[in-house]
Parts: structure tokens; C-alpha cells; sequence
């Protein structure tokens, strides 16, 4: 029998492979075929052709952060979420500067460059409540990194406050924001949300924020939930409107995919996916963004056996320490690394471990 | 095939040929960083065997003691006589574990404990008896060569006699443990009283001459040199030439808690990689198990792909491995590996515990 390569595994494959050896773009059809690939190590073979063309060095770079979620009030009620909780139940919290600070002061002690700053859609919390929390930690911690809040919770805050969009994000910038993750854009496909997430913002909306939020030069990752209720095409179209708002800004630092963690939550019944389907759902991705430069890992979701394969998959980053994380632990996913153990697994992979900030300009050796 | 590392290159020429690798090209895989390749190698010949087929079976560990009077460093599981939660399950006990194992579906019996004047052959051969007994259609798959070593010391017996009472008593294979890694240095270092490799080897070729099927594990990831690693795997591959008597390959992952020896835990990386070059070395063993305890269930899925068609099986009560830190806790329902297989794009196949077809999912 012959060997598998990219020639025997079909035409479409073939030519597929010869669009990225050629550094061209392929086709939504051909992501399909992708997501349908039966060669993993193929798929992944391909994946590391597209990694090396953006990311030629044999390096592989995170983050020292931690995760602050500043509330667990939250009135959209998605349904994958274990986390939230309704405004008037008694184990809802607001944090308060104090101690927001001192979860700082241990991000400090341990060389944290970077605070996640992400919270539930709290119906009380307006501009103000944003504007002076971003003014005192950036008083207080001048140089850090604030990566803070999401598109849905920057639509809201709008609503909320009654400002525009460009409004909302420029106070907030003012305020101190740096760059805003990619979370919340689950599937940026109507029908998904509508079943997921009714009362989360829209695909539309969350595209609005991005662009906003490009468009006044603050840079953002991009993330992708799957594993709930969405087709193969749907995950294609979730990238192709990802890849064409790329096209239009530039303003995506990253791609992050990651599964949809069922315990405690009310999807919980949903069909338990494996870690055959991330690889593939993330060298598809690395093949298909082409004007992505970087692919995380999500060892959080995937573990750490995982974590480090997507290195073979398209993934040129690990994120980060997440020291901290609420909210996929709370629905049943608890892995914990801290910053010598991604070095040692970077580095057990044949890879150089570096420590990034969010524009991903090296720090240093991790 | 294209590859990104160009001394895979002659490799994969002897493998797309045929030829068997020499113990310098598994040296070399071993040095390789270019995974999928190594993937893509071994998937060619998982393929050539088994096609889309994955093996499993419905399983139950029973350990009867983990008292043990060796010392073996990288044991979390053993405990000195009369210490703290050492034990040592009668008759009954056995029994009353295995019991209603027909009704959960189980058709194998994983029988290994720790060594002790305790649990010698006064001891076992009743039990073997018992189990027999009392589950008919249970096969028993007991005893490492280590213990069966320390038996034929105990009781002044051969190899040979010694297998000869147990089958009697109703031994139907042998597992592959008490291999760790054959190297007298690494003995030596890590399990000094074990029997060594030329007995355990010894033992299995006996084994195979009285019609026992029997399994071959590598304990790897703690103190051993890929060249050891690489030199294990010939030595297992020269009495296979000989016997034809292994069904298949178990590369164990060191885990490191609870035990003298500490250290790293290995990788997914050198996980996957080991398991590939085993496919690709041991070209005269008809199955690769990942043993999804050790591995994780997630990366035994992917491991589909690296060259494995074998995911052991339920594993109900497995301790060796949790006693050691082990993060999976044993025993995955049955429907639970038909869907792990499924997903990775296999076909479940449910086999006995010497690898007749039992159904296909």
C-alpha cells in the first residue's frame, strides 16, 4: 500500500497542499474538506508548513497574566456557562479596588506583565465604574498590560451608559484599556447564537466592536467556541468572517479556538468531543487564516498532553499562566500551568520557550 | 514523503520498502523533532496490518497486594510489609471483587501484585483456581515475569514448572510488565532486586513454548537513553524472530508522584514519538497499545494516529498507575472508548485477550 502523502490522499488534498506551498489562500470549500481530513498527521503537516511561513522561528511564546473577573453578575444567561450568576442571587460579586489591587500585587510578585480584566454583563456597572477602575490600576501599576473586557461586554456597557460604540471604546481607551481578548465571539453565526446565547450580542455587533475597536488602533485576539450546536460549515463561516475583517484591518493579533467545556452547564448533554476533532478544527484554522499571524494553544481546555501537540498543529503560542481562571473550572476543566511548566513542555517539543507581551514582541527567554 | 527533517529521509525509503529499521535508525527517530512525519510513517504501517480497525476489550485490574519487598524507585504503589495501608486481599476478598464481572460484560481478568513471601504459589494457585471456578469464561491474564521469577526462586521450581502449575490452575497469558527498560545500568539504578533482562526474557520464551500468548511493555521516560530505549525494543524484536510469541507492544509512561525517583513526567512529544518508532521498529509485533491510563484518554485518541490499534480495554480498578499520580482515573465504560475510537475516525473493534474479534462497532 502506498504511503499516505498529501498526493494519495485525493485530489482536493493535493491541490489544497499546493495553494499553501504556494503561500495562497484557500477556499471555504476547501476548509470543509479539511474538517473532513482522515490524516491527522497530514492535516498537521500542512498546518506546520502555514506556521513556519508566518512564524519562521522555532519558537514558541506566552504570557505571564492572570485572569480577574471582576463580576459574576451576568443578565445574558448563555447557556454553556457554569459561571454567571443572575442579578439579586446571593453569591453574585462585584470586586472592589482593593481587591483588584492585591490580585494585582500577586500578578506583580510573580513578573505577570498582563491583566485579563473580564467580568459578566452587569446591569448596574456603567462608564464610570470602567473609567475609574482602568484610571486607579494604571495609576497605581503604570506599565502593565491591561487586556480587559469583551465585545459583548463593550456593546453593553454601551447600552448600558447610553453612548455610542466608538464613544464607549474611546473612554475606555483613554481610561487605560490596551487591547481587548477575543472571547464571547463563540460562533459568529446567528442561528448558533440564537440557540446558545439568545441574549448574547450578535455576530454582527461583535464584529462592530472589533472593527471599532481596530479602527481606533487597539489590537485584539480572536477566539472560537465549538462543540455545541454548529455544523462543520458554520465553523467555515466563522472564519471566514474572521479572515475578512482581518483583510479590512489588520487589527487581530491571534487566533484561539477552543472546545466548549459541558459540565454544569445546560448543554451538558452535548456530545463529548475529542482531542482528534481540536487538532484538526485548529490546523484547518492555521491552513485557512492566512492573515493570522498567531494560533494559541489551549492547553486550559485541552491539557497539557494536548496543549503541547497543537505546537504540531498550527500553534506557535501557548497563551498563557492564567493564574486565576473562573470560568471553564467552573464547568469542570481545571488544568494549571504556571510559567517553568509551559517552558519545560515548549521545550520538551523541540521548541525555544520566550516570553511575549499581547503585541507578541519578545520579553525575553521564559 | 516529504519531509521536513531530511535524515528521515533513508528511513523512509527501508519503511516504504519494507525493510527493518537497524537500531541506528531508531537512535536517529529518536532525535528526530519532526513528529508528524514520524506519525505519518507509522500510520503507513498501522494501516498495511490493521486498517481503520481499533482493538479494545472489556477489562478488570485485580491487585491482589501491593506489599513488596523490592524497592523499585519508580513505584507509588508498593508498600512494606505490615506499613501503612499495605494489604493483601484473601480468597474471598478476590472473589468478591471479580463478582457479577460476567454481567458488567468484563472477559479478562488483569491479575498483577506486588512480590512477598505472602503471595507465593500457596497463594495464587488456590486463587487461580478459584477465579476459574467460580468465572469459567474469564480469562486470566496474570502474573509478570518478575513474579513468576520470584516464584520459581521460592519454591525451587523451573521456569518451565512453575508455568506449567499456573496454567493448570487456570493462567490463560501473560501481561507484559517487569520489563521497565532491559539495560543493566538502568536496572541497576531504578529496580536493582527485579529479575533481569535476560530472565524475564528467558521466562517469556518458555512462556511461548507452552503455548502462552504474552505481552511486552518498556517502562519509559525516567533515567534511560534513547539508545536504551532503542536497544529494549531489539531485544524484544530478536525472541519475537525466535517465538512469535508477543501479541503486542505496551510502552509505559513513567509517571512520577509518590515515589523516590521523582523527576519529570514525559510529554505528549516523546509519548507519541516512542509509540510511532515502536510501530515502525517492531516489525514483527502484530499490535501497539496505548494504554490510555497512563497516556490519557485524549492523547491515546490521537495516538490512533501515530501508529497505535489497540486501547487496552475498561480498566476497571487499575492502581498502579493512580498510586504513581496518575490524573485518569481507571475504568472508562465501555461505550465511552467506542466513542473515543469513532471520533479519531477508527472502527471499534471489541477483541478477547488474545485478539480474536469479539464484535465490531
Amino acid at each position: 500500500m502506498p504511503t499516505p502523502t498529501i498526493a494519495t490522499a485525493g485530489p482536493r488534498l493535493a491541490a489544497i497542499a499546493e495553494t499553501v506551498a504556494a503561500g495562497g489562500r484557500i477556499s471555504d470549500a476547501d476548509a470543509l474538506a479539511l474538517l473532513a481530513c482522515t490524516d491527522l498527521t497530514l492535516l498537521g503537516r500542512l498546518a506546520e508548513q502555514c506556521r513556519f511561513q508566518r512564524v519562521p522561528e522555532r519558537r514558541v511564546t506566552f504570557i505571564v497574566d492572570r485572569n480577574i473577573n471582576y463580576t459574576n453578575v451576568c443578565i445574558t444567561r448563555c447557556k454553556f456557562c457554569a459561571f454567571y450568576r443572575l442579578p439579586g442571587d446571593p453569591a453574585g460579586y462585584v470586586l472592589s479596588h482593593a481587591e483588584i489591587f492585591a490580585k494585582i500585587d500577586e500578578l506583580r510578585a510573580q513578573g505577570g506583565h498582563q491583566l485579563l480584566l473580564q467580568g459578566g454583563h452587569h446591569p448596574e456597572l456603567k462608564i464610570d465604574w470602567f473609567e475609574a477602575l482602568f484610571t486607579a490600576i494604571k495609576a497605581r501599576y503604570p506599565d502593565l498590560h491591561l487586556h480587559a473586557l469583551s465585545c459583548s461586554e463593550i456593546a453593553h456597557l454601551a447600552r448600558r451608559s447610553k453612548l455610542s460604540l466608538a464613544e464607549t471604546i474611546r473612554r475606555l481607551r483613554v481610561a487605560g484599556l490596551d487591547s481587548i481578548p477575543g472571547a464571547g465571539a463563540e460562533i459568529l453565526d446567528d442561528r448558533v447564537r440564537g440557540v446558545i446565547a439568545p441574549y448574547k450580542e450578535s455576530t454582527a455587533s461583535w464584529l462592530a466592536v472589533m472593527r471599532e475597536a481596530h479602527h481606533q488602533g487597539i489590537r485584539t485576539s480572536a477566539t472560537m467556541m465549538y462543540g455545541t450546536v454548529e455544523t462543520d460549515a458554520e465553523i467555515v463561516a466563522h472564519l471566514h468572517r474572521l479572515r475578512d475583517l482581518q483583510d479590512e484591518t489588520g487589527g487581530f493579533v491571534a487566533f484561539i479556538p477552543w472546545a466548549f467545556q459541558p459540565a454544569s452547564t445546560e448543554l451538558a448533554t452535548a456530545t463529548r468531543r475529542g482531542a482528534v476533532e481540536y487538532l484538526r478544527i485548529l490546523a484547518t484554522s492555521r491552513i485557512y487564516l492566512d492573515n493570522f499571524d498567531h494560533l494559541q494553544a489551549s492547553w486550559v481546555t485541552q491539557g497539557e498532553k494536548i496543549g503541547q501537540l497543537a505546537l504540531f498543529f498550527g500553534a506557535d503560542d501557548m497563551g498563557s499562566t492564567m493564574l486565576e481562571e473562573n470560568v471553564v473550572s467552573a464547568a469542570g476543566c481545571t488544568f494549571r500551568l504556571g510559567r517553568p511548566e509551559l517552558a519545560h513542555l515548549i521545550a520538551a517539543a523541540g521548541f525555544t520557550a520566550a516570553l511575549r507581551d499581547q503585541r507578541y514582541q519578545i520579553l525575553g527567554p521564559a | 514523503m516529504e519531509t521536513a527533517d531530511p535524515r528521515l529521509r533513508e528511513i523512509t525509503a527501508k519503511v516504504e520498502a519494507g525493510e527493518r529499521l537497524s537500531e541506528a535508525d531508531g537512535i536517529t527517530l529518536f532525535s528526530s523533532p519532526d513528529l508528524n512525519t514520524l506519525g505519518a510513517l507509522a500510520n503507513r504501517v498501522r494501516l498495511a496490518r490493521h486498517g481503520r480497525a481499533c482493538y479494545f476489550n472489556v477489562n478488570r485490574h485485580l491487585n491482589p497486594t501491593n506489599v513488596c519487598v523490592y524497592r523499585c524507585r519508580f513505584c507509588g504503589f508498593r508498600r512494606d510489609p505490615g506499613a501503612t495501608g499495605a494489604y493483601r486481599m484473601s480468597i474471598d476478598d478476590c472473589l468478591a471483587a471479580v463478582a457479577g464481572a460476567e454481567e458488567l460484560g468484563i472477559t479478562e481478568l488483569h491479575i498483577v501484585g506486588g512480590i512477598t513471601p505472602e503471595a507465593d504459589l500457596d497463594y495464587y494457585e488456590p486463587l487461580l483456581r478459584a477465579l476459574h471456578a467460580a468465572h469459567p469464561s474469564l480469562h486470566l491474564k496474570a502474573f509478570t515475569a518478575v513474579e513468576i521469577a520470584f516464584f520459581c526462586r521460592r519454591h525451587h521450581l523451573t521456569h518451565r514448572a512453575c508455568l506449567e502449575r499456573l496454567i493448570a490452575a487456570g493462567l490463560g497469558s501473560m501481561p507484559g510488565g517487569g520489563a521497565e527498560i532491559f539495560a543493566e545500568r538502568v536496572r541497576a539504578s531504578v529496580c536493582k532486586e527485579k529479575a533481569g533482562a535476560d530472565e524475564w526474557l528467558a521466562i517469556h520464551r518458555v512462556a511461548h513454548a507452552l503455548g502462552l500468548r504474552t505481552n511486552a511493555t518498556m517502562l519509559y521516560g525516567h533515567i534511560e537513553t534513547p539508545a536504551e530505549r532503542v536497544n529494549h525494543m531489539a531485544r524484544l524484536r530478536a525472541l519475537q524472530d525466535e517465538t512469535g510469541g508477543f501479541q503486542v507492544f505496551i510502552p509505559l509512561a513513567y509517571h512520577n508522584e509518590n515515589n523516590p525517583l521523582a523527576g519529570e513526567m514525559t510529554t505528549a512529544f516523546d509519548d507519541l514519538k516512542t509509540l510511532a518508532i515502536a510501530r515502525l521498529f517492531l516489525d514483527n509485533f502484530d499490535h501497539l497499545k496505548s494504554f490510555w491510563v497512563m497516556h490519557t484518554p485524549q492523547l491515546a485518541q490521537v495516538a490512533l494516529h501515530y501508529g497505535v490499534d489497540d486501547l487496552d480495554g475498561t480498566v476497571t480498578e487499575e492502581r498502579v498507575t493512580a498510586a504513581a499520580g496518575g490524573r485518569t482515573a481507571g475504568h472508562e465504560s465501555k461505550q465511552e472508548l467506542i466513542d473515543l475510537i469513532r471520533a479519531a475516525g477508527f472502527e471499534p473493534v471489541q477483541r478477547s485477550t488474545v485478539y480474536e474479534e469479539l464484535a465490531r462497532y
